[in-house]
């Protein structure tokens, strides 16, 4: 990359520590991110078997507050906001009209009254103009995400790692629910939530007083053999969990329903934004749908690759890498519905040739979160 | 070991030959293998086929990334190593032993001038920098 678009590049308030301990560093929707420290395998299995941290502070943070949060945000989202309880979180999603997806998100109760949305880097600008566009009544939001730093610390190890460091018993805290505390001294949201299928926290603090924390985990981390992890190792964790990426495995052109999200849509709940939309697909059925697949043949699925049977084609490859922990090559993408039961046999063209790959159960790896 | 032995001949797409009497055996350089990262799959022409200097042989995969392999010298394939399928890790643990790709019997003794020696080569990566689809 050409150092004028470097410089064109937002930074973390990591991103000192990331160059300190010589990561690679590529740009990320916009932002200069750690790729890989000690190589995105390592990483990978530094979070699977101990404990690794990953700088996620370029997402985004929006804060609601006001009478009429509640109900601003249960029109907004596809969950059920009123059934959120305070110190809860709840993965739910923003969709257009159309019920394509505006984006996906976590929803964090602060208090009966308050909201902090966590979104995507790189639809922050858009996800803002689309929430201030649509919110309506009493409610005071705020963007917090330059403010805001957010560190997740996932692993085995993580429960031991972060509760030597705080004044929060994080025994205490459920998978997906959060408690308020101190981390190394500085006042942190820590939340039982993650995107990599271990047990975990992410750590939302002042962007100012990022960095201490990072350091404070890295070094008390070193008798759990903690590791610092790039984005290349979050993407392949998250893959073996089938978990969806943003601008992959959805965007606007996908709907909730076909791309397996139905389970934080909450038709009952009555009207939000996209909710006719994402009726008539229920109605009638989704006509594609996104699935995991493994590799039959020796190959490597790749974002774009065209999925075919009998030569036609019947959809795409949306992700798709080597999964160090299942010691396959797998990959999620789109088929037509009639070919989404697991076991169906299909192809993925590879540089022109098909290559046999399978409907696969998922997610790939038995995830080991907190019950 | 260096990391850009003085036997070897390079090129500026980062591939080496090593000249064995009338045969070559070819690999990605070290810093071919760090650039790419991890690299999770090999593929490689059979035995018999015919390569061409510049010319793209192959493909090796990383978690992140796809690059084609251009052969340093023309000739047909007379080895290939099979056990890089299954233990692909083996071109970033040792690019210049057990990760090597090919040996071709060469077809015309005078492309080597055309490659790099190892000082040539480590000149190149200080100015050029490399392109390996980093």
């Amino acid at each position: 990359m050409a150092p004028s678009d470097t410089a064109r590049l937002k930074r973390t308030p990591l991103h000192a520590a990331h160059v300190r301990l010589g990561a690679r560093m590529i740009g990320f929707g916009g932002w200069d991110m750690p790729v890989q420290y000690a190589g995105i395998v390592e990483e990978h299995r530094t979070v699977r078997t101990a404990v690794g941290c990953f700088d996620v502070s370029h997402m985004g943070e929006f804060e609601f507050r006001g009478p009429d949060a509640t109900r601003a945000l249960q029109r907004l989202t596809t969950n059920d906001v009123p059934s959120l309880a305070v110190g809860q979180v709840q993965y739910s999603l923003l969709c257009y009209e159309d019920g394509g997806i505006v984006d996906d998100l976590t929803l964090y109760r602060l208090a009966h009254d308050d909201y902090m949305m966590t979104v995507n880097a790189a639809n922050i600008d858009k996800d803002w103009a689309w929430v201030t566009g649509h919110v309506e009544g009493k409610v005071d939001a705020r963007n917090a995400s330059a403010e805001t730093g957010l560190i997740a610390v996932q692993g085995p190890k993580a429960e031991g790692l972060v509760g030597r460091l705080t004044d929060v018993d994080v025994t205490a805290i459920g998978y997906y629910r959060f408690a308020r505390g101190r981390v190394a001294g500085v006042p942190a949201i820590v939340s039982r939530t993650g995107y990599t299928g271990e047990d975990g926290f992410e750590l939302y603090l002042p962007a100012s007083s990022t960095e201490p924390v990072w350091d404070a985990l890295l070094t008390e981390g070193k008798r759990d053999g903690v590791g610092p992890i790039g984005l290349g190792a979050r993407d392949t964790l998250r893959l073996e969990m089938r978990y969806a990426l943003y601008g992959n495995d959805i965007d606007q052109t996908t709907n909730p329903l076909e791309a397996g999200l139905g389970w934080v849509v909450k038709l009952p709940k009555g009207d939000f934004v996209g909710r006719p939309a994402i009726e008539r697909v229920k109605a009638e059925g989704p006509i594609r749908r996104l699935v995991g697949f493994e590799m039959v043949d020796r190959a490597v699925a790749r974002h774009g690759y065209r999925i075919v049977r009998d030569g036609a084609e019947v959809g795409h490859v949306t992700s798709g890498s080597y999964g160090p922990s299942v010691d396959r090559y797998i990959g999620m993408g789109y088929v037509t519905a009639a070919l989404a039961a697991v076991g169906t046999e299909i192809d993925v063209e590879v540089r022109g040739r098909p290559q046999k790959a399978r409907v696969a159960t998922t997610p790939f790896y038995a995830p080991k979160v907190k019950k | 070991m260096a990391s850009y032995p003085a036997e070897l001949r390079y090129t500026r797409e980062h591939e080496w030959a090593k000249v064995e009497g009338g045969r070559a055996r070819i690999g990605i350089t070290h810093y071919a293998q760090d650039q790419l990262g991890d690299v999770v799959f090999v593929e490689l022409p059979k035995v018999g086929t015919r390569v061409r200097q510049t010319q793209s042989f192959g493909v090796v995969e990383s978690v992140k990334a796809v690059s084609d392999l251009f052969a340093p010298l023309s000739g047909e394939v007379v080895e290939v190593n099979q056990p890089l399928t299954e233990h692909p890790e083996q071109v970033n643990r040792d690019p210049y032993g057990a990760g090597w790709l090919i040996v071709v019997a060469i077809s015309d003794p005078k492309e080597l001038e055309q490659l790099l020696s190892a000082a040539d080569y480590e000149k190149f990566l200080e100015t050029a920098g490399g392109s390996t689809g980093d």
